[in-house]
């Protein structure tokens, strides 16, 4: 491997306690990291050494570390999940950085992700669309053999594709409306393009796009900055889609 | 002690819907008068909520994530076993139920592992049904690919993110009750401690991580499915925050821990670079179908892989096992991975990696046939490691990822404490001492879907308790000990933060505790985590952050748990003089170094008793084999 053997990187973080209504930004320097270090690795460094200092270490939702839970997901000067398509936070290793860079972190900034602490965001909205609607009705133990329903195998990899969303939040954290249309519209695709899914479609796009007004999203704005930060690049034309069926 | 594992007699192959019919039923009028406690929100705890909730129970589900999502069964890659034998390839239930107790080693019930075959074709019907995207061929039916141990294509697969795609199936199926009203969920839960009245599990103390208050939560019924303990090891490919408090908080309490040394430690993971590396990730399993695993013939050989001849290579897999080759089990591969470094044969940073090389694969089908065949993981490889796997080859090692053992349970996934269910990797269940690919979904998911949703309401039914008021002394009395036992963490008043010490744990188990064992080496294992046991005691750094949200309390409590777990692995492990499956001990192998079982002294399940002072008690379960007569394993 070539490239430098260590790297400096200075951390501008936003610092926020979870009984305070606000707060702002602190700037932490870490020097010597090797450029295989992932970012998250780089904050488990800091927080030790905050901790050995005797300060509160930095929030951050993270656990599988392979960009496939969902669970991290911030801004990375002012970009969802940084500067590397295709990836979550955790994929982030430091040779994608240069040496001596400010990386300025701040946590997801929407009405419907109230924030926790630092970095940490509260996204149950997501469960509770998925509550209203993001299901097929079937009770377990009914189930008909499973080759007895043909699906076509372009239909299955194209529901597959909307299926992978792994939730992070990034789309509505990109989006100047802070919607959560691309979030919807794959849930939506995903249950619509597979037969199964046919007999609730109405109803289900219906009650959908209802909580996500109740939650506090807002609406689509076509800027498709949400497919541009996709961790798993669900394309946006699932929007177009989702709208055109349901305008009829 | 006495074992019942309330097995079924007569023969296998009707055993368990004789079984079914036997169970007590609760008369759909009386069932939400019942509270069940799930906890876990992963394939086994999501299916088995949804399914009791279905049948009308009033469930509540604790998960330590903020959503079920993200629960780690969202990391399976490969693919989920089904004897559908859609491929017409010779498959049955009967097959699929062989191969599992072979691949076990034959370390495994049969009883349970005949009714995990027999159920695994109605997993595939209900995930299609709650809309899992499975891989389709152009006719629209289902695909399937194949996997290690077995001869036959019974892998249900959706691109290489199964696990994925089948988990967020029950977890909308979970939502779907949770909407419906049946399901309460609990999120941001760690469990830290298991109520029981009289003997008889009835709910369970949990710190809320945001708010950080204890609650507590009765039920008539606990269900244990929070996942295994490779994360004892530290570096493993679990997610991160994957933890055996649950289950270890259970065994402190009563349930017995079966062959706890049983743990998987899989081939082909991306080794670590830097001491700070925090996790490991796997590689797929299925790359060592075109890949070739090698190391250099000289020990120290520092040069790069392409100046390395191809006279000066050992293909060791080849060399050693000219039938299978790179398609050895995962157990066999991983040994003598480890073996070569040993000697001095391995590259990379502190020579603990060996080569799987793509460069005849790419030469003879081309770039574009491999790139389509493993194209993700070979991007996802480039990302973590920075070098190009077309040009060079992949650098890759063992690491811990699956456990077999865990909780004891017995045919009815009930552990020895009356009341308590374990399901999916929790438990020790139908793995034996060595799991096939593509069986821990099924095996999840059979638990969640099947089993437990039968079994559960017959405990029910014949325990009609009356409920658990939370201020009943026993609720009180488990509040009060999770109280204390975080007053005391905090005013220990150290130097070492958790992370520290708990590396030097990691460190120390896989050295004594992992691919390869011996007496010398576990005995004095076990001397260095009764040290740490005591520097943790007495060194442990844990500040208050003054908001509740703590990681550092959640990382010592469960760095807790896991000293006490690892010393009950090196005890297990030198207790079982065998080798047998993923349990290699250096003393017990033939010749040219195979494993060696010892079914005279062996062919049991070890289950281990807590002991509050003093040391654990082993008790053993016998297996007993009326349908195969057990041989000794060869690959060459």
């Amino acid at each position: 491997m070539s490239g430098p053997t260590s790297i400096n990187l200075r951390l501008r973080i936003w610092r926020q306690r979870q009984d305070q209504p606000g707060g702002g930004f602190l700037t932490y320097p870490l020097k010597d990291l090797s450029p295989d270090l992932s970012l998250l690795e780089a904050l488990d460094r800091l927080n030790q050494q905050l901790l050995l200092a005797g300060e509160r270490p930095v929030s951050f939702d993270h656990d599988c570390r392979e960009g496939i839970c969902g669970s991290c997901g911030f801004l990375i000067n002012g970009q969802a999940h940084g500067p590397r398509s295709g990836t979550a936070v955790c994929q982030l290793y430091l040779r994608d950085f240069s040496d001596g860079q400010t990386l300025t972190l701040e946590p997801w900034r929407a009405r419907a992700f109230p924030l926790i602490q630092d970095l940490v965001v509260d996204r149950s909205a997501f469960d509770r669309l998925l509550m209203a609607g993001g299901y097929l009705s079937v009770n377990i133990g009914s189930a008909p053999e499973a080759n007895a329903l043909p699906v076509a195998r372009e239909q299955a990899a194209q529901a597959f594709e909307a299926a992978s969303c792994i939730g992070c939040g990034a789309c509505v954290a990109a989006c100047p409306n802070a919607s959560a249309s691309l979030f919807v519209a794959a849930k939506l695709a995903h249950l619509e393009l597979l037969p199964q899914g046919q007999p609730e479609a109405q109803q289900r796009s219906l009650r959908l796009r209802e909580q996500m007004v109740a939650e506090g999203f807002g609406t689509c704005g076509n800027q498709l900055e949400c497919s541009a930060v996709c961790p798993k690049e669900i394309p946006s034309s699932l929007i177009s889609r989702m709208n055109h069926l349901a305008r009829g | 002690m006495r074992l019942d594992p309330q097995l079924p007699s007569g023969p296998l192959a009707e055993a368990w819907s004789r079984r079914r019919q036997d169970l007590s039923l609760v008369a759909p009028s009386n069932r939400r008068h019942f509270r069940v406690l799930v906890v876990g929100s992963g394939l086994a705890g999501a299916s088995a909520a949804a399914s009791l909730a279905e049948q009308g129970y009033h469930v509540r589900l604790v998960t330590h994530h903020d959503s079920p999502r993200r629960a780690h069964s969202v990391a399976a890659q490969g693919g989920i076993n089904a004897a559908r034998n859609y491929q017409n390839d010779g498959d049955s239930v009967e097959r699929l139920f062989r191969d599992t107790v072979r691949g076990g080693d034959f370390r495994a019930r049969e009883a349970g592992c005949h009714r995990l075959a027999e159920i695994s074709g109605s997993i595939i019907d209900q995930c299609v049904a709650l809309g899992v995207p499975f891989a389709r061929e152009y006719g629209g039916s289902l695909c399937n690919r194949s996997f290690g141990g077995s001869q036959v294509s019974r892998t249900f697969y959706a691109r290489g993110q199964t696990g994925q795609q089948l988990l967020y199936g029950v977890v909308q199926a979970l939502l779907r009750q949770v909407a419906a009203g049946r399901v309460e969920l609990c999120p941001q839960r760690d469990l830290l401690d298991l109520i029981c009245l009289d003997g008889v599990a009835r709910g369970a103390i949990c710190r809320h991580r945001l708010s950080g208050a204890l609650e507590t939560h009765t039920a008539h019924a606990v269900l244990l499915a929070s996942g295994g303990y490779s994360n004892v090891f530290h570096r493993s490919t679990n997610a991160v925050r994957s933890n055996a408090s649950a289950l270890w908080r259970a065994h402190r309490r009563g349930a017995l821990m079966a062959n706890p040394c049983f743990t998987q430690i899989h081939p082909t993971c991306i080794p670590s670079g830097d001491p700070d590396q925090s996790k490991l990730t796997l590689m797929s399993e299925s790359l060592r179908n075109d890949g070739r695993v090698w190391l250099p013939r000289r020990p120290g050989d520092q040069r790069r892989p392409d100046q390395v001849p191809e006279a000066e290579r050992d293909y060791f897999l080849e060399r050693l096992y000219p039938s299978y080759g790179n398609m050895v089990p995962r157990d066999v591969a991983s040994r003598r991975a480890r073996e070569l470094c040993v000697a001095g044969h391995g590259v990379g940073p502190a020579g603990r990696s060996i080569y799987l090389d793509f460069e005849e694969a790419i030469e003879r089908e081309g770039r574009g046939v491999i790139e389509e065949r493993y194209g993700n993981l070979f991007a996802m490889y480039e990302r973590i490691s920075g070098s190009d796997p077309y040009r060079e080859p992949m650098r890759i090692y063992p690491a811990p990822h699956y456990t077999m053992g865990g909780l004891w349970v017995d045919y009815h996934l009930m552990s020895t404490i009356p009341g308590l269910f374990v399901l999916g990797e929790a438990n020790f269940s139908e793995h034996g001492a060595n799991r096939l690919g593509a069986s821990a979904l099924m095996q999840g998911l059979a638990d969640g879907l099947f089993i437990a949703p039968a079994t559960v309401p017959a405990w029910l039914a014949e325990h009609p308790h009356p409920e658990l008021d939370e201020r009943h002394p026993a609720c009180r009395e488990a509040a009060e000990g999770v109280r204390a036992r975080i007053a005391a963490l905090r005013s220990i008043g150290g130097r070492q933060p958790a992370e520290v010490l708990r590396r030097q744990l990691g460190a120390l188990l896989i050295e004594s505790c992992g691919i390869s064992r011996s007496a010398q080496g576990l005995r004095s294992g076990l001397e260095e985590v009764a040290a740490l046991r005591a520097s943790f005691d007495r060194d442990l750094l844990l500040v208050d952050p003054g908001t509740p949200l703590d990681p550092e309390l959640e990382k010592a409590l469960q760095l807790q748990d896991y000293l006490e777990l690892a010393d009950l692995m090196l005890r297990d492990a030198l207790a079982r003089e065998e080798s047998c499956g993923a349990h290699f001990r250096e003393e017990h192998q033939s010749p040219s170094g195979e494993a060696l079982r010892r079914d005279d002294q062996f062919s049991h399940i070890a289950a281990w008793q807590w002991q509050a002072d003093g040391a654990p008690i082993r008790h053993q379960e016998p297996l007993q084999f009326r349908s195969i007569s057990p041989t000794a394993r060869s690959y060459r």
